[in-house]
């Protein structure tokens, strides 16, 4: 009888986590069906009682790339490499916008789901995932609306060249998901024990996306500065997003390894947070 | 038998005083403090000792576990018991994952969760079939299992015509309906439940622990149950373990843990003999009467807790009422613990002199402080532990529908029999209270004489 016992298996162990990153794939995909939950609820959340619906999806981009055509591009006069300024910007700001979502959704991880957190286990790391996947969604329905005006600017004569860098697109909105996840993960921890850093997030996301090439092309900043402003790993996902269209920028392929390399930095750096975090934030919080 | 929960030398602590500061700001306050030799200006306790303390000993932590060993078979039904702060909750936090464990480690066989977390992360924006799905997802069921169950869930939480209805819209009671099905159909191996948990009404607590029966009697599943209730831990539990200061102190079959929880207990209401509060906004009782203290005393007015069987008690109990316009009247009740198995064993309640005038015709009372005093008389109650409860209500009503104050076991005396020539006694040498479950709450000092009736003369 006893060696039976030490012949079965046990489901879960329970012990401190002493893992720098925990990552239980086998698990997260036990768990699959709550990920499609929380997208869905998310998702059917956000237009409810609101009149235009999934419509704030679209008006959103559309509105900021408007202001921004007004802004910058007539008030301002700031180059846009040739391309026209409206699909110039409207480029930059839906994947910004991916970006900003991912950020901000994973950011509030802790301090929104304190009370569930508090009382049932699941594996936490769902609901980031989840919120990747919403902003997912989002982009892919402000993607459409840019394919529009995309072929509009096409048949006006404007010059947009697509060829197979096309492909290359899914692999930007990876790294776009990774270093949003990375970032948002590690904001999330910090704010579960400081709350100074939710206000800070607020207009941080804002600055952060003028210290992107989106108002204007990474061309315009100086040769010797380049290289510092592609620390930034928006900026080389940014020009490359824009370069897959208008085959116009100053991406060189070193900035765009840089970039990488520093995203999947931030998404360590973040895990390990988040990891830290997980173990201990109901005796904190 | 098969082990279905193995937990080995299991801990937890919390860091005292550094636990939510909230912000930057102070965490660096706190850190300056400590560097200059200065009290921490956030510490959690509060008081000066607190600084130093920590500077002189860096280890100020809280072992809310300590070393924890405990195998819990399948099929067991099992309680813990322990006063507040004796881990119970913290080691179903570990156990629920929630938290996790300082050291040491816990092993668990088949699929966990507990009873009574209904409707955690319910969106009032969603339907009541959405919610189901997420609900049952979030506790670890797949898309399929709730499928397979959905029909079992309506009809059991009884809102079928609202299926399609935001839960915005359902009434609380059908919001915790619909959480409590979900968690009724999880079909666990292990349920853990807490009753500090159990927020529903009556009701919904006797359906819990219905469900909790059914579902260890009927397959064979493992049960953790905590509880402060003795008399559920005994109908439902065949295992109790007994908790204090993170420790496991007893773990036996349930009348045994219970008599040694007991005991503890007892032991403890040795301390108690005046019960005071000194602001009446932390006072129980309502808007109308406020509890000030509750004291045991002699015959000499002294502060006592225990008594022969030969003295008078005296319970007296000072109240301030707040507001004009109510008759008021109070009820003294003794919970019995017997001196052989501190196992509680019965309770009688007395009524104040409103007894003595007619029922509801008693003039209002004015605000002010009132005492009331109760004397037990002596040589009639049996030795043993005796818990005072105070319930203080508002007539013509009766005391569960009007009562302001109602608090159990707020203070305790012990009546002991030193086997000297007193009371029922006199010199019988031999035992007056029985060591198994059944105890004599009497003893009373009676005209009882054996007398020659009738002379027959012999031969």
């Amino acid at each position: 009888m006893k060696k039976q016992n030490n012949l079965d298996k046990w489901d879960t162990v329970i012990s401190p986590k002493r893992d720098l990153i925990y990552f239980n794939f086998r698990e997260i995909f036990k768990y699959r069906d709550l990920i499609f939950l929380f997208i869905k609820r998310d998702f059917v959340t956000f237009y409810k009682q609101t009149i235009l619906g999934p419509l704030w999806y679209i008006i959103q981009p559309l509105i900021n790339a408007i202001v921004f055509t007004i802004i910058f591009g007539n008030l301002a006069k700031i180059p846009t490499e040739g391309v026209p300024p409206f699909i110039f910007y409207l480029a930059g700001n839906i994947i910004w916008g991916y970006f900003a979502i991912c950020l901000n959704s994973t950011s509030n991880t802790f301090v929104r789901n304190s009370d569930i957190f508090g009382k049932v286990y699941f594996p936490r790391i769902t609901i980031p995932i989840s919120n990747i996947f919403i902003g997912m969604l989002q982009f892919f329905i402000q993607f459409i609306v840019f394919v529009c005006f995309l072929i509009y600017f096409y048949f006006s004569g404007s010059s947009i060249n697509i060829d197979f860098t096309l492909i290359f697109i899914p692999l930007l909105l990876f790294q776009v998901a990774i270093t949003g996840l990375g970032f948002g993960l590690m904001i999330s921890s910090l704010t579960s024990k400081y709350r100074d850093l939710t206000f800070v997030m607020s207009f941080g996301v804002q600055l952060w996306m003028y210290a992107t090439p989106i108002v204007y092309p990474l061309s315009l900043v100086s040769e010797k500065y380049r290289i510092l402003f592609c620390l930034n790993p928006m900026t080389s996902v940014v020009e490359s997003f824009r370069y897959i269209f208008f085959k116009e920028s100053v991406i060189k392929l070193e900035y765009i390894f840089i970039s990488i390399f520093i995203s999947i930095l931030v998404l360590i750096l973040g895990m390990i947070f988040f990891n830290k975090t997980e173990k201990s934030f109901l005796d904190t919080v | 038998m098969k082990v279905a929960i193995s937990i080995n030398n299991l801990y937890k602590e919390y860091k005292l005083g550094v636990i939510g500061r909230g912000t930057l700001y102070r965490d660096l306050q706190s850190w300056w403090a400590l560097k200059k030799g200065k009290e921490d200006p956030n510490s959690l306790i509060g008081h000066s000792d607190a600084g130093k303390y920590l500077q002189k000993n860096k280890k100020s932590n809280h072992l809310a576990l300590d070393n924890i060993n405990l195998d819990i078979n399948e099929g067991e039904v099992i309680g813990i018991i322990g006063a507040n702060g004796a881990g119970k909750s913290t080691l179903l936090k570990i156990l629920s994952r929630v938290t996790s464990p300082t050291k040491g480690q816990i092993n668990i066989k088949g699929k966990i969760s507990s009873l009574l977390e209904v409707g955690t992360g319910f969106h009032p924006e969603l339907t009541g079939r959405e919610n189901i799905f997420l609900n049952g997802a979030i506790n670890g069921m797949s898309k399929k299992e709730i499928s397979g169950k959905l029909n079992d869930i309506v009809n059991f939480a009884g809102v079928e015509k609202f299926l399609d209805t935001p839960v915005k819209r359902y009434s609380s009671g059908m919001h915790v309906r619909l959480g409590f099905a979900v968690a009724a159909h999880l079909e666990p191996d292990i349920l853990i439940v807490d009753e500090v948990l159990a927020v529903g009404d009556a009701d919904f607590q006797k359906r819990a622990i219905k469900k909790m029966k059914d579902v260890s009697s009927n397959n064979g599943r493992t049960v953790i149950f905590v509880s402060h209730n003795m008399e559920s831990i005994r109908k439902l539990c065949s295992r109790v373990i007994v908790m204090g200061n993170g420790k496991i102190i007893y773990d036996g079959i349930t009348e045994d843990s219970i008599n040694e929880y007991i005991g503890g207990l007892a032991q403890l209401s040795r301390t108690y003999k005046n019960v005071k509060w000194d602001n009446i906004k932390d006072a129980p009782g309502g808007d109308i009467v406020r509890l000030k203290s509750v004291s045991i005393l002699d015959e000499k007015n002294n502060f006592r807790d225990k008594f022969k069987l030969d003295e008078n008690i005296i319970v007296e109990c000072d109240f301030e009422v707040l507001k004009d316009g109510f008759q008021v009247s109070s009820i003294f009740s003794f919970g019995f613990y017997s001196s052989k198995t501190f196992q509680w064993s019965g309770e009688f309640y007395l009524l104040d002199d409103y007894k003595d005038k007619e029922w509801g015709k008693q003039k209002s009372f004015k605000p002010g402080i009132y005492k009331s005093k109760l004397i037990l008389p002596k040589n009639i109650l049996n030795e043993g532990i005796y818990g005072v409860s105070i319930d203080i209500f508002l007539p013509p009503s009766l005391p569960d529908t009007s009562f302001q104050a109602r608090i159990k076991n707020v203070i305790y005396f012990e009546i002991i029999d030193d086997i000297e020539n007193f009371g029922a006694r006199g010199s019988f040498p031999g035992d007056w209270q029985q060591g198994n479950e059944n105890s004599y709450l009497i003893r009373p000092v009676t005209n009882f004489e054996t007398k020659k009736t009738e002379n027959i003369n012999k031969g």
